[in-house]
């Protein structure tokens, strides 16, 4: 499966969508500074990978999803669901590359320049982020279109 | 200030990952940004003006925890969603404390 950029998705979120996200966004980020100070960087650093805005986007999937299917005369589905469930899915695949993530700062970050190991975390997150959702599909496929015998 | 400062540079990152994520198509791809280090990125930029290299190594070692309970969160996510086709919303918020008990569990085990 290809992956390919939908601008036209945009039209679907309103703005209240992207005021709530930016928000949580924002809160988040003040929230994380605040316990770190308060209780060190051990216990504040948990909160750089806390699923903040996570439900804001699936809960939005959903209604997308389920306004959809009501369009096309289909009141009741459980189509909403099963999509977000599939960003659910593609966010658990997403946080192993958040770990390496991690783990590359925290080992590289004292050593080398700081701007330099953040942009080559983020890219370094985003290649293995691609790596293991290909990976997936290599696996899902292989066994859905396995003959059976 | 420097709260006003860090809510923008939250806001904003955080925005941005979400759009793209919201761009991108087959939807189980798009679904990796929704754990992006978006606020990570934004922490550890003001954390390294204000406290140094140091203590934001630290707390990008904590991360790995966070990131680990973060797992366990969208792995009950989608079995809750795609099993038992509870409602998003309400699910994906409740479960929250999936995630804290992951998080600390791991901090007191590892990181304490």
């Amino acid at each position: 499966m290809r992956i390919r950029i939908d601008i036209a998705s945009l039209k679907q979120t309103r703005w209240h969508d992207y005021l709530t996200r930016f928000l949580l966004g924002g809160a988040i980020t003040v929230a994380t500074g605040l316990i770190a100070k308060h209780f060190g960087p051990v216990i504040g650093g948990l909160f750089l990978a806390f699923p903040a805005i996570f439900p804001a986007g699936a809960t939005l999937i959903e209604k997308h999803e389920r306004d959809k299917k009501r369009r096309a005369g289909i009141p009741h589905t459980i189509r909403g669901r099963l999509a977000a469930a599939l960003d659910a899915r593609g966010a658990a695949m997403g946080t192993i590359a958040l770990a390496a993530f991690g783990l590359f700062v925290w080992k590289l970050l004292p050593l080398y320049n700081a701007a330099v190991i953040l942009t080559a975390a983020l890219a370094g997150w985003l290649a293995l982020a691609i790596l293991i959702w290909r990976v997936r599909k290599l696996h899902v496929y292989s066994s859905v279109t396995r003959p059976r015998r | 200030m420097e709260l006003a400062e860090r809510f923008l540079l939250g806001g904003i990152i955080v925005s941005a990952f979400a759009v793209v994520g919201d761009v991108l198509r087959p939807k189980g791809f798009a679904g990796l940004f929704g754990a992006a280090p978006s606020v990570a990125l934004a922490t550890l930029t003001l954390t390294l003006l204000t406290e140094g290299k140091q203590y934001a190594a630290l707390e990008a070692r904590s991360m790995i925890a966070g990131a680990i309970a973060f797992l366990a969160y969208a792995l009950a996510c989608v079995y809750l969603t795609a099993r038992r086709h509870l409602r998003t919303g309400p699910t994906t918020v409740a479960l929250l404390f999936v995630w804290g008990i992951f998080a600390f569990g791991l901090w007191s085990i590892f990181l304490r």
